[in-house]
């Protein structure tokens, strides 16, 4: 652990620089979170162990900060020697001192026209990146901006991608050696999905890879006539990078239209993807498709994590998703091919994976007019939120949804700029809908163990070297036991939690953060 | 002035959209009869008749008066209210259900027949109903409100209720017993739940709050209601009574 934090305090800001070789060695700085995921694994754990599972009791409420505008804070906290960067909606990145919560300043851009701003579900954002002394952020309307770490003065500001027709930023961007890579959210507009990265210095764009193909590459063939122009396959959720094979790792959404699969006959390359990618030059190295064809809405932007782990007895390097679909797979993470993986929730649609991974879809298991009775339902077995992996229990911990829906198959004429679903879901409660925090075999999904919640949640998982996994549920902030799941400490945050937590040191004192509603609550030992 | 000027032009132009007329074409309307019939018949009834959701197949719909406010109602729902907003709708299939919602509107709707009057005595006196609904805050608690609930439900429905109350339990109605390690059962509606405690209302207005992980036993009792049928209770005529008075309940004071 560095000591060195309470002679640098005073000055803070001034003090902000975060090489690419810190975020390469995360590991070396616990005390601090320099990526979406803290470092490149995807992993969300913590080497942190003040906080464990003999005082966790004693957790108390440290500091909140509020967002004045009446939408979710998703927000996943940076944490820089003190400083915790967030973003707020509808627009706001903000610098606070992490030990006193006290803001340092705030960057709020203006979205000049409110009619140019599309979006499907409000204004989400799941936070920021840092390099150097540099934050970068992608706003809600789609462009990429890099602001000065010290006082939020905006350095350069790009366009990624017209918000007009539905694009718009929501994802962390991942800072890779020299570039920030990011991702693009619009995928219920029928827009092109695609991954970029620019330049981190000047904001010029080095490489775009589109995730539907162009006409003539490889890949548009698994789109029937021209439906590859409203493919959808965006890129929401930030990914991972592996330093090791120089591999980024970053999924992709639904085919658009959403559950009307007729004017897109075949596989829709690459939707509902892994893309693996060359970070120096957006070049694929491989791709594994998790839903072919899918009708049901089951985006696979969710975080991926790299692990080593044993299978059959034999060491495997994997990338692992508990997927949307209901199905946790495992796959070799230098060559894409599928190692082992099962159902991890009750699912309805598929009979099985086949030996290379694909689903065997059941038939009768597509939207209707009338409704199809399905599960998982469209929020998935899990979504888009944090999966987390401890290397003290070697298990994969996932925030799982055990619920049905009827899906139902509308019309979908496309409009640039407006909705193109093409049907739905309705709500069903025959079975009373639960969720679970479940612990799972890295390598083959097996159940470990589980802790049952009350309803499906909708927000992510982190583990802790101090033997707990933090979660959430509807309105309750939780700590478990990581070896057994169980309940060890709640706190009732009066407000709906859709956020990952985060840990970190500040003056020494180990403190734990999530966003509920409008609030991010920031707690520490009384 | 410019400014305002500019602002008047933008209000006038909004206008004109709003003013945009349903579609009226028959495949239209016959694309918007399946989409009624598959998504809001299982409460509206098939042709609107009315259920467990409102009569539709009338002239005036109190909640939308103009076709812009059934637009937003159908793809917007009701907050508060057991009615959701058609998400998986496009906008040309809003339209096209609310052009086939007006078109039902050109029936006359049928006369609740019976004694209002009468079926007010009845909800006080023979039926004891007051004990357990409030009309207005006015009554006991462990049921259901009813204040507006002719509003929110169709005559059929209501005299089902009463008849066979099971087959008309609210969606957010649960009967449930806990019982602590320690100390008496508790049998009441829940009123909230998450995974590590419970709240309920008894049948005499008490709120008990429960850890869930100081319960040797929580029972709960999905689709049961603790009323009574009123079949043996009251006549044909009496029921039809009672069922014109809460037929007639149907506004919030």
């Amino acid at each position: 652990m560095k000591l060195l934090l309470p002679f640098i305090t005073p000055l803070l800001l001034a003090q902000i620089n975060v090489p690419y070789d810190r975020i390469l060695n995360a590991d070396k700085e616990p005390g601090n979170w320099l990526s979406y995921s803290r470092n490149y694994s995807g992993q969300r754990y913590s080497p942190l162990d003040q906080i464990n599972s003999t005082n966790v009791g004693r957790l108390r409420l440290a500091w909140m900060s509020q967002a004045d505008e009446m939408d979710t804070v998703q927000t996943s906290p940076i944490v820089v020697d003190g400083v915790m960067f967030i973003t707020k909606p509808p627009n706001i990145v903000e610098a606070l001192d992490a030990r006193t919560g006290r803001s340092l300043w705030t960057y709020r851009r203006d979205i000049p026209n409110p009619n140019d701003f599309r979006g499907c579900c409000g204004k989400p954002n799941r936070g920021v990146a840092i390099l150097g002394d540099t934050i970068y952020y992608g706003s809600i309307d789609a462009h990429l901006v890099a602001l000065d770490a010290r006082t939020g003065a905006v350095r350069w500001d790009v366009t990624m991608a017209d918000p007009k027709l539905g694009y718009s930023g929501t994802g962390a961007p991942l800072a890779v050696k020299d570039k920030i890579i990011a991702g693009i959210a619009g995928g219920e507009f029928g827009v092109r999905g695609f991954i970029d990265a620019y330049d981190a210095k000047t904001g010029k764009r080095v490489w775009r890879f589109n995730t539907v193909p162009d006409k003539g590459e490889p890949g548009n063939e698994s789109w029937a006539g021209e439906s590859w122009k409203t493919g959808s396959a965006t890129t929401w959720i930030t990914g991972v990078y592996d330093p090791a094979s120089n591999t980024l790792f970053w999924g992709t959404g639904n085919p658009g239209p959403d559950w009307n699969g007729d004017g897109r006959a075949g596989d829709n390359l690459y939707s509902d993807s892994l893309l693996a990618l060359d970070p120096d030059t957006g070049r694929k190295k491989w791709h594994f498709q998790y839903t072919p064809h899918d009708v049901n809405d089951w985006d696979s932007t969710q975080t991926p994590i790299l692990a080593d782990g044993l299978f059959q007895g034999q060491p495997r390097k994997m990338v692992t998703l508990a997927n949307r679909n209901g199905f946790y797979y495992s796959l070799d993470r230098e060559t894409g091919k599928f190692i082992a993986g099962q159902p991890f929730v009750k699912q309805t649609w598929a009979s099985g994976l086949d030996e290379a991974g694909r689903p065997m879809r059941l038939p009768n298991t597509t939207p209707t007019s009338e409704g199809n009775l399905l599960w998982p339902s469209l929020g998935g077995g899990s979504n888009w939120y944090s999966s987390t992996y401890s290397p003290q229990t070697t298990y994969y911990y996932v925030n799982v949804k055990e619920q049905g829906a009827l899906y139902i198959k509308g019309s979908a004429e496309f409009k640039a700029g407006a909705f193109f679903n093409g049907g739905g879901q309705r709500r069903y409660d025959g079975e009373v809908p639960y969720g679970a925090v479940r612990a799972l075999d890295i390598a083959t999904g097996e159940r470990k163990w589980e802790f049952r919640l009350h309803s499906p949640s909708h927000a992510g998982l982190m583990a802790t070297a101090g033997g707990l996994v933090f979660g959430s549920n509807t309105t309750s902030f939780f700590a478990l036991d990581a070896k057994s799941g169980a309940l060890l400490w709640r706190f009732e945050a009066g407000g709906g939690i859709s956020a990952n937590p985060v840990t970190y040191l500040s003056d020494g004192r180990q403190y734990v953060a999530i966003a509920a509603r409008h609030t991010l609550l920031v707690f520490s030992l009384d | 002035m410019k400014r305002a000027l500019l602002l008047t032009l933008f209000a006038l132009c909004v206008h004109a959209e709003d003013k945009k007329k349903l579609p009226a074409g028959r495949a239209d309307l016959a694309a918007g009869k399946k989409l009624f019939e598959n998504q809001c018949g299982l409460c509206h009834g098939p042709a609107g008749e009315g259920g467990k959701g409102p009569v539709l197949a009338k002239s005036r719909l109190g909640r939308a008066p103009d076709d812009n406010a059934l637009i937003n109602i159908i793809s917007g729902g009701i907050r508060g209210t057991e009615m959701p907003g058609a998400d998986s709708m496009s906008d040309k299939e809003v339209r096209q259900t609310a052009a086939y919602v007006r078109s039902l509107g050109k029936a006359t709707p049928e006369a609740v027949p019976g004694n209002p009057a009468l079926g007010a005595e009845l909800y006080r006196g023979k039926g004891g109903c007051t004990s357990c609904h409030a009309i207005n805050g006015e009554g006991g608690v462990s049921g259901p409100a009813l204040t507006s609930i002719g509003a929110r439900r169709s005559a059929a429905y209501l005299r089902a209720a009463l008849v066979t109350p099971e087959s008309a339990v609210p969606d957010n109605y649960l009967l449930v017993t806990a019982a602590p390690k320690s100390g008496p059962p508790t049998t009441g509606r829940r009123i909230n739940e998450d995974s590590f405690s419970i709240q309920l209302l008894d049948n005499k207005g008490r709120v008990h709050s429960f850890w869930k992980s100081e319960l040797a036993d929580l029972t709960k009792q999905p689709r049961k209601s603790p009323m009574p049928s009123y079949k043996a209770a009251f006549s044909d005529a009496e029921l039809t009574d009672l069922v014109s008075y809460l037929a007639s309940l149907k506004e919030d004071k």
